[in-house]
């Protein structure tokens, strides 16, 4: 197991370097400029602005400029928030957009699985319906309707708490984001929970289990849960990376400092340098996660094994 | 970790060893969609949901030739008016004088179609991407998954602009794309389900009875991992119709005077305070579509489970 | 409904800020709707937002008083010479940056060379450009110190050459590309001079905390020369891009002021926050460019005639935009100073008269059902525009026109128009100074901005005379005309003036509606 992880580790180079050579190229030849707005600039300014950034070498030596510097650590300063480099927006951003989302997380993990597995135990009752169709709503509901609407209630009119800002992460001002920003999770993870353990109860070792005498407490506890979490697992790995990496939305709304941001309007902006740097953490995010879940595969269920 | 007490706890168990009937062996005469379709209809709440999508798609298909306004006709008298029977806008009109009932119609032609085709596309290169790097493993699941990572962390914006900048404006390459990022979530979670079944008796039943790998993946592995393929579908059809707005607002989806539901939402959102109508009526309609397509899910999981035919 | 915010809020703001001196501490909270680029003044990215932050934290050789009239800042007076060109500052003896230090001319003709200096790469440096050899220094075919700027007497005085007379020059001055840098803390601290331990700044405000994307706070500076008058202690500006959401933020006491609240409450706002809603006329035009290059349907007059002809404009500012915008009938917007407003001919008036008449030159020029008129429109995505251009082809469709419209992204948009691909396109101009050539430069040919490529030499014939012309009366003249060149040429389609929307704790006094929508929290006080 150890061999496989520093092997996936090691896996994790090439992954990253093709992952950053394919955007920076794509980046570069999608229309539009980091200096196209709605006042065109005078061909001089332009060309100041161009020498500056190197953008008027060929694409490949930026390529390589980039690569030089990314391999010493240096993501560049950013194109549009002139006063902070790269690496100074992301490590301010990214331990809010963590709290927020790790938190989300969690409350999604503890609301969510209980759900789904009530819901598969009372199959086709009215608790399975009550509880499933309450889920749902959280899915059909998309956060952007949600967020105001919290913010309109608990904010403005019941005014029990603030309807923005940060405010250092005081816990009144993390509520209604990791409320608006886990719904939705809570949703999909009840949904998936209760359909992977209705096929786990129905299936030819859970009877078994059932009748060699278990109790149904042992039967669930120790035999259906595990292999259930399964499915969970697989969509958890990037959904983590997505949500512990900020939501645009949720962020925009409630005025929340986090990364999630960047990663619409870097490329909106087209701050090449900035895109470059959210492409390259959250890679490296996706990859990190998706080797975590693959070995908690092999701990959910021991007969997965993968070759060293 | 909980500490055993039982014989049959934990690792010694076989999980998931299926009974015997529940190998896909129809009963003769009747094919395996035959003998789906005959358990889907006995289960009531499909049933009606999948009327009630039948009638949505309908409505939108025909409603809007019914309606007396057009899809980019102004009322220049009825700026975001509330519904009304005496105007003839039974749901509204929009900030332009647009009748919110037609609009909402076709915007459904737009979120269904998106809908159906990019869950389709995802559904097909997920399944199959999924349950091939699951099976053969080792060294090809392992290059298989590393593309998958690479798919995920490449910036979704810049890619959909490139296949718009290479293949053009197009409400098809819409779909395309959206399917393309789609299907990792679902390539993954099926490999995940592979690999725990390909351990199993079965499988490996199947394999010493020379069953080729091409029919051991389609014939045992997908069908039996068609329970969270088709919940995680159900989920899919949500997020596409919403990501196409996003697609909008870049000027990559659906164009004026065409619009869809995720963009009805999106502009009714900043009107929700005063012209409420301009959200609940395209989310009442999402909301029900998704409900509907819920049940019906439920449904056909356990209309196609093997264990339980 | 609105409750004070800055006892509670604001003495909470700070203590978490380990500012606070006593809980009665006057923090005022706004809301800007973007992230400011830099606390350098040369590498700003001209957002409306940005300009708000940097007018508190400095100030220029003049500065803004609250109806937004140019008053004597960091000089106290100025001598102007007889042929207009040269401008000689006397500074303020008690001017001081924010450590002590005293501001002196060398620090103006420090911040004016950086502004141009190639390597700056500043994006506004072209404002600069009626001040003598500016160009030249920013393309670099001149050193900087060739531009004509001049510490003199110890740097008590500032002494100016321009190009040629420019009238507007002392409005100039207010704006940040011309404020001064601090020479010295530059000199210490090189490029990290802008961080907040090292930044020091003139004005009634010093930059004390930037958390990125949320918040900036400024706190009184108590080395600013006027600091008695300065009634509040502290100001934060968050970034708040949802507008929608800031609203909810406003009602909830949290801000006192949000700069451009979107159109689209402006009624609802109206009806339930009277007292808080401001709106009032701005300098700034929103049209639609009508592409003149050869090829095009709108390159006919006749096209462009019959298309402004049927634009209801009162529609679009009074329905379609619910009163959030001011019909327009030209480019250059009223309150622009020395300049009457013009108005381009039979666009105003009986609407079947003129839909009649724009039929009959469609049909001239060639279009019919047969031969339908097809137009390509772009807009860049906003929920405003998208409405505009929906009601816009609504109202051409009368004529028979065909209109194909495609939004993009502001960078995509604008970089497509440029480059000519279009019929008709969106576009908007907010003044940089209050003068009208700032506007007429839109449709000079040759110009980046005139993206219709509207290219007529008795046009550019009466701006050059404009432009050399020291009398005011004479060269507003001159502009006049120039427009109504334009305008009979139906060059573009003016659609709409843009106004200042703000809402505005009531409790506070010292802040008024402007026509440049400047703001500075200087004279701002909370009521008792």
């Amino acid at each position: 197991m150890l061999t496989y992880t520093l092997k996936r580790l090691l896996m994790a180079i090439p992954t990253l370097l093709i992952v950053i050579t394919i955007s920076f190229f794509l980046m570069r030849v999608a229309p539009g400029g980091p200096f196209d707005g709605e006042r065109q600039l005078p061909p001089e300014i332009e060309a100041n602005l161009e020498a500056a950034y190197h953008l008027d070498e060929p694409l490949p030596q930026q390529y390589l400029r980039y690569m030089g510097n990314l391999l010493q650590g240096d993501f560049g300063p950013s194109f549009k928030y002139k006063d902070f480099s790269v690496t100074e927006l992301i490590a301010q951003g990214f331990p809010v957009s963590l709290e927020i989302g790790g938190l989300a997380i969690l409350l999604a993990l503890l609301i969510g699985l209980p759900l789904g597995i009530i819901a598969a135990l009372r199959r086709n009752t009215m608790i399975d319906y009550t509880v499933m169709g309450t889920a749902l709503a959280g899915i059909a509901v998309p956060n952007f309707v949600i967020a105001p609407i919290l913010a309109l209630v608990f904010g403005v009119l019941l005014a029990w708490l603030p309807a923005g800002g940060w405010n250092g992460g005081a816990w009144p001002n993390l509520v209604l984001p990791v409320i608006a920003l886990s719904i939705q999770q809570i949703a999909y993870i009840a949904r998936m929970m209760r359909a992977s353990m209705i096929e786990v109860l129905g299936s030819h070792y859970i009877r078994t289990a059932r009748a060699k005498g278990l109790s149904e407490r042992q039967v669930i506890w120790r035999h259906a849960i595990r292999p259930a979490l399964l499915p969970v697992t697989s969509y958890l790995g990037p959904a983590i990376a997505g949500i512990i990496t900020g939501s645009v939305v949720i962020e925009q709304i409630f005025g929340i400092p986090g990364i999630g941001r960047y990663f619409v309007q870097a490329a909106l902006n087209r701050d090449y340098t900035l895109v470059m740097g959210t492409v390259v953490f959250y890679g490296a995010l996706i990859v990190l996660m998706n080797l975590l879940v693959d070995l908690l595969y092999s701990a959910l269920d021991p007969q997965i094994r993968y070759d060293d | 970790m909980t500490t055993d007490t039982t014989p049959y706890s934990g690792h010694n168990l076989p999980p998931g060893s299926p009974n015997p009937p529940a190998e896909p062996d129809p009963v003769a005469g009747e094919s395996l969609g035959q003998d789906a379709w005959r358990r889907l209809k006995q289960n009531k709440a499909a049933m009606v949901s999948l009327i009630l999508l039948i009638l949505i798609s309908a409505v939108c298909v025909i409603g809007p030739y019914l309606l007396p306004w057009g899809l980019a006709e102004v009322d220049w008298n009825a700026f975001n008016a509330a519904p009304s029977f005496e105007s003839g806008h039974f749901l509204g009109t929009d900030a332009n004088g647009r009748d919110l009932l037609t609009r909402t119609l076709y915007g459904g032609r737009v979120s269904l179609s998106v809908a159906l085709v990019a869950t389709f596309v995802s559904l097909v290169i997920g399944v199959l991407y999924g349950a091939i790097s699951g099976y053969v493993g080792g060294r090809v699941d392992s290059l298989m998954m590393r593309f998958v990572d690479i798919m995920y962390s490449l910036p979704f914006m810049f890619l959909v602009i490139l296949l718009m900048v290479v293949f053009g404006r197009n409400i098809f390459l819409i779909y395309a794309a959206i399917g393309a990022v789609e299907w990792l979530d679902m390539a993954r979670i099926v490999r995940g389900q592979t690999l725990a079944l390909k351990q199993r008796e079965f499988i490996e039943a199947a394999h010493a009875l020379g069953v080729r790998d091409r029919k051991i993946v389609t014939r045992h592995l997908i069908p039996n991992a068609i329970g969270p393929v088709i919940i995680y579908v159900t989920l899919t059809v949500p997020k596409v119709i919403l990501l196409e707005s996003f697609l909008s607002f870049l000027g990559l989806g659906v164009q004026e005077p065409l619009t869809s539901w995720g963009v009805l939402i999106s502009e009714g959102t900043d009107m929700m305070q005063s012209a409420p109508w301009l959200l609940l009526v395209p989310s009442l309609f999402l909301a029900v579509t998704l409900f509907c397509l819920n049940f019906l899910g439920d449904g056909l999981r356990d209309a196609l489970d093997p264990k339980t035919r | 409904m609105l409750r004070h915010s800055h006892t509670l809020l604001g003495a909470m703001a700070l203590s978490s800020l380990a500012l606070a001196t006593s809980a009665q501490a006057d923090t005022l909270n706004i809301g800007v709707m973007g992230e400011l680029a830099s606390f350098d003044t040369s590498q700003v990215s001209g957002g409306v937002w940005e300009s708000q932050v940097l007018m508190d934290v400095y100030e220029g050789l003049l500065k803004k008083n609250p109806e937004g009239e140019a008053i004597p800042g960091m000089a106290t007076d100025w001598e102007i010479s007889e042929d207009g060109k040269t401008y000689t500052f006397h500074l303020r003896d008690e001017a001081t940056w924010s450590d002590g230090e005293p501001v002196t001319a060398e620090d103006f003709v420090f911040g004016w060379q950086h502004l141009l200096d190639p390597a700056s790469a500043s994006k506004y440096a072209y404002l600069l450009y009626p001040i003598k050899n500016a160009k030249a220094v920013s393309t670099g075919d001149k050193p900087l110190d060739a531009l004509g700027v001049e510490s003199l007497d110890d740097g008590k005085t500032l002494k100016v050459t321009l190009n040629s007379p420019t009238p507007f020059f002392l409005q100039l001055l207010t704006h940040y590309t011309a404020y001064p840098l601090p020479k010295h803390a530059v000199d210490e601290y090189g490029k990290q001079w802008v961080k907040m331990d090292n930044i020091v700044t003139n004005g009634a405000f010093e930059p004390a905390e930037w958390i990125s994307q949320s918040r900036i706070t400024v706190k009184k500076n108590p080395e600013y020369y006027d600091a008695d008058e300065v009634s509040l202690d502290s100001v934060n500006y968050f970034n708040t891009e949802d507008r929608n959401a800031a609203i909810s933020r406003f009602r909830a006491g949290e801000l006192d002021i949000i700069r451009d609240y979107p159109s689209s409450r402006y009624q609802w706002l109206e009806e339930n926050l009277p007292k808080a809603t401001h709106l009032s006329p701005m300098l700034g035009s929103y049209y639609y460019v009508l592409n003149t290059r050869d090829g095009r349907p709108t390159a006919d007059k006749r096209v462009r005639e019959a298309l402004n002809l049927v634009a209801r404009r009162k529609v679009l500012s009074e329905q379609i935009m619910a009163g959030s915008f001011k019909d327009a009938y030209s480019l250059v917007p009223p309150g622009t100073s020395h300049y009457d407003v013009q108005q381009m001919d039979g666009v105003d008036g009986d609407y079947a008269k003129r839909l009649a008449k724009a039929k009959q030159l469609i049909e001239e020029a060639g279009y019919g059902p047969d031969h339908p008129l097809q137009l390509k429109l772009r807009y860049n995505t906003s929920d405003e525009h998208k409405k505009i251009a929906i009601a816009l082809a609504a109202m051409w469709k009368p004529l028979g026109v065909e209109v194909e419209m495609t939004n993009a992204e502001a960078t995509v948009h604008y970089q497509t128009i440029q480059e000519g691909d279009f019929d008709v396109a969106r576009a908007g101009w907010i003044a940089d100074y209050n003068d009208a050539e700032n506007f007429l430069t839109l449709l000079r040919s040759g110009v980046g901005n005139n993206y219709g490529g509207y290219d007529n030499a008795e046009y550019d014939k009466l701006l050059d005379q404009a432009a050399s012309t020291l009398n005011l009366d004479k060269r507003e003249a001159l502009l006049e005309k120039a427009e109504n060149v334009a305008l009979d040429d139906y060059a573009l389609v003016p659609l709409l003036y843009y106004v200042t929307r703000n809402l505005v704790n009531p409790e506070i006094s010292g802040w008024q509606d402007n026509a440049e929508d400047d703001h500075p929290s200087r004279w701002v006080k909370f009521s008792e």
